[in-house]
């Protein structure tokens, strides 16, 4: 008895440090972000454009950029995740069918970035013509979190129970009367909140931004979907690794990776609260 | 035996999820107008047969059935796109209340828009008028735009009962409507059902013998997928045909 209560506090105790351990390394990281970037941090460093291939001047281009990539990544992964999603929850027979589209969501999840980088050349740069440009980039990210958006509007239907369903099919609703009326208003916080998050993931990769939109320096705003923009994953990676005084613009990395940060927070943090809005109207 | 039209009726019906035979060569003739429960022990196929009528069946991946099934002499499983129709005419009351989240007036709402009742005072009479035969409204009348689960479990019930008459029905499916509620809550739907029952046919599955025999005019005793037994409830209840059923509305099974 007396052995197994000390090897069960060891054990928990172990977990505990774990835990610490990894909310350290996130907190250590967070902390030196902000004590090392906020002194960079201005109203012109936001709101400026860059000088001296970014040694100087501000990370405008790069904020606007990085907002029309996710914008764009969004604005065409939401819809079609969603479609995806309700076709497989509430249409799709249960079988071999629906077994390989599963396989194929979460194979797609697993592919490494830098091959969708790579897929986004391919395909949107040469093939379709669209060139490195933002619509190329957009289209890109937008497959990337595809399997994101579509696993969490999954569940987020799934957890719609079925009675809410069958109650509404029972008053002589069509199947998509009551997907439209009594199945999706009550998802569609879930399906958003998941979005979010995959948001937050298309701001911050670098590989599939780097083959298809990104510019190594550009101090201008885009005109078009068509044109090439600066990012902030991207202008981070430039500014620690291709500059010619790494060294001496290392203020400006910190700056641009705290804005980055912020902006990752700020899209997680929303996801957070509009989910926490809604979950205290919908209950069942 | 009084002369009543008969509503629903069924011929030789077997219903099989997949491979598992639920119903077996099932023939029943249900009068109109009349209350008629369905008991018998768990699962022996009461919530299936009484989902034949409204389709719900088909909307499980892998059932099917052979024989025949009618409403009003008609048989409901001929046009594949009538179920919507079908269910207009055939609405149902679950074993778990289930409100939507909405507000009560568009729980009771949501039947008559779904079929193209577009007009306010129009959809506002229909909420009214279902909720006063539900013997709801007294309670709900000044609250009509809160959330409807916040109702108590009876009332819950009584909702999803003016729910069902928003759209009009001629039948009422009721699938053991007051089995999670308190002898009181009990009563008022028991008492909802005796008055219901002068303008729609009923059909309810109990597991209370007592109810059966208080609410029902014929019942109906299934065991293991067989209709064993149909007839007059008082003639169940005081000298049934089968040893079967008698062995079970004297409690000596199930
Ligand atoms: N969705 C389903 N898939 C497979 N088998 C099912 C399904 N629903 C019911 N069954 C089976 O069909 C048989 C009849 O079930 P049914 O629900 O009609 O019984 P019941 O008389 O309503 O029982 P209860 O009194 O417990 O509600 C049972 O053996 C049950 O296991
Ligand atoms: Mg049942």
């Amino acid at each position: 008895m007396r052995n197994k209560k000390v090897t069960e506090y060891f054990l928990i105790s172990l977990i505990r440090l774990v835990t610490y351990i990894v909310v350290a390394i996130v907190g250590y990281i967070i902390i030196d972000i902000f004590i090392k970037g906020l002194p960079t941090l201005s109203w012109e460093f936001i709101s400026g454009f860059p000088r001296r291939s970014g040694a100087e001047g501000g990370i405008l281009p790069a904020i606007v950029g990085t907002i029309c990539l996710v914008t764009g990544a969004i604005s065409v992964a939401l819809p079609l995740g969603m479609t995806s999603a309700i076709y497989l929850t509430e249409y799709a027979k249960q079988g071999r069918f629906k077994e390989i589209i599963g396989l194929a969501i979460s194979t797609l999840a697993g592919v490494p970035s830098i091959v969708f980088g790579l897929f986004g050349l391919g395909l949107f740069v040469l093939f379709f013509g669209f060139g490195a440009s933002i619509l190329s980039g957009s289209l890109t990210l937008a497959f990337m979190i595809l399997p994101t958006i579509i696993v969490s509007s999954e569940e987020a239907l799934r957890a719609v129970p079925v009675t809410l369903r069958e109650g509404s099919l029972a008053l002589g609703a069509s199947k998509w009367q009551t997907i439209a009326r009594n199945v999706l208003p009550y998802a569609l916080p879930g399906m958003f909140t998941g979005s979010i998050l995959g948001i937050g993931r298309a701001a911050g990769e670098t590989a599939p931004i780097l083959l298809t939109v990104a510019a190594f320096y550009l101090p201008k705003l885009p005109r078009s979907i068509f044109d090439q923009v600066m990012a902030l994953p991207y202008h981070l990676y430039v500014l620690a690794t291709q500059h010619p005084e790494a060294e001496k613009v290392l203020p400006m990395q910190y700056g641009t990776a705290l804005v980055l940060l912020l902006l990752v927070i700020l899209f997680n943090l929303s996801a957070i609260i509009l989910r926490n809005r809604f979950r205290k109207k919908i209950q069942w | 035996m009084v002369r009543t039209n008969v509503k629903m009726e069924m011929r030789a019906v077997n219903f099989y999820y997949g491979n598992t035979q639920a119903l077996f060569d099932v023939s029943i003739a249900i009068p109109e107008k009349r209350v008629t429960a369905l008991i018998g022990p768990s699962g022996c196929g009461k919530s299936t047969f009484l989902r034949m009528f409204n389709r719900m069946n088909d909307i499980i991946d892998g059932t099917n059935h052979t024989g025949e099934v009618m409403i009003d002499g008609e048989s409901i499983y001929q046009n594949n796109n009538s179920s919507a129709e079908l269910r207009k005419k055939v609405g149902m009351v679950f074993q778990k209340s289930n409100p939507f989240p909405k507000s009560i007036f568009e729980n009771v709402a949501y039947g008559p828009k779904i079929h193209g009742i577009k007009e306010r005072t129009q959809l506002q009479e229909i909420v009214e008028n279902s909720l006063k035969a539900a013997a709801l409204w007294e309670e709900v009348k000044d609250r009509l735009n809160k959330n409807a689960t916040n109702l108590s479990g009876g009332q819950q019930q009584r909702l999803c009962i003016a729910r069902a008459l928003a759209v009009e029905p001629d039948i009422l499916l009721m699938d053991e409507p007051a089995s999670a509620l308190d002898p009181k809550s009990t009563t008022r739907i028991e008492n909802l059902i005796s008055e219901l029952q002068k303008n729609y046919t009923i059909v309810i599955v109990t597991h209370n013998m007592q109810q059966a025999a208080r609410v029902s005019n014929y019942t109906a005793f299934f065991y293991e997928g067989h209709l064993v037994e149909f007839d007059k409830t008082n003639k169940i209840f005081t000298t049934p045909i089968k040893q079967q059923t008698e062995d079970y509305i004297t409690g000596r099974f199930g």
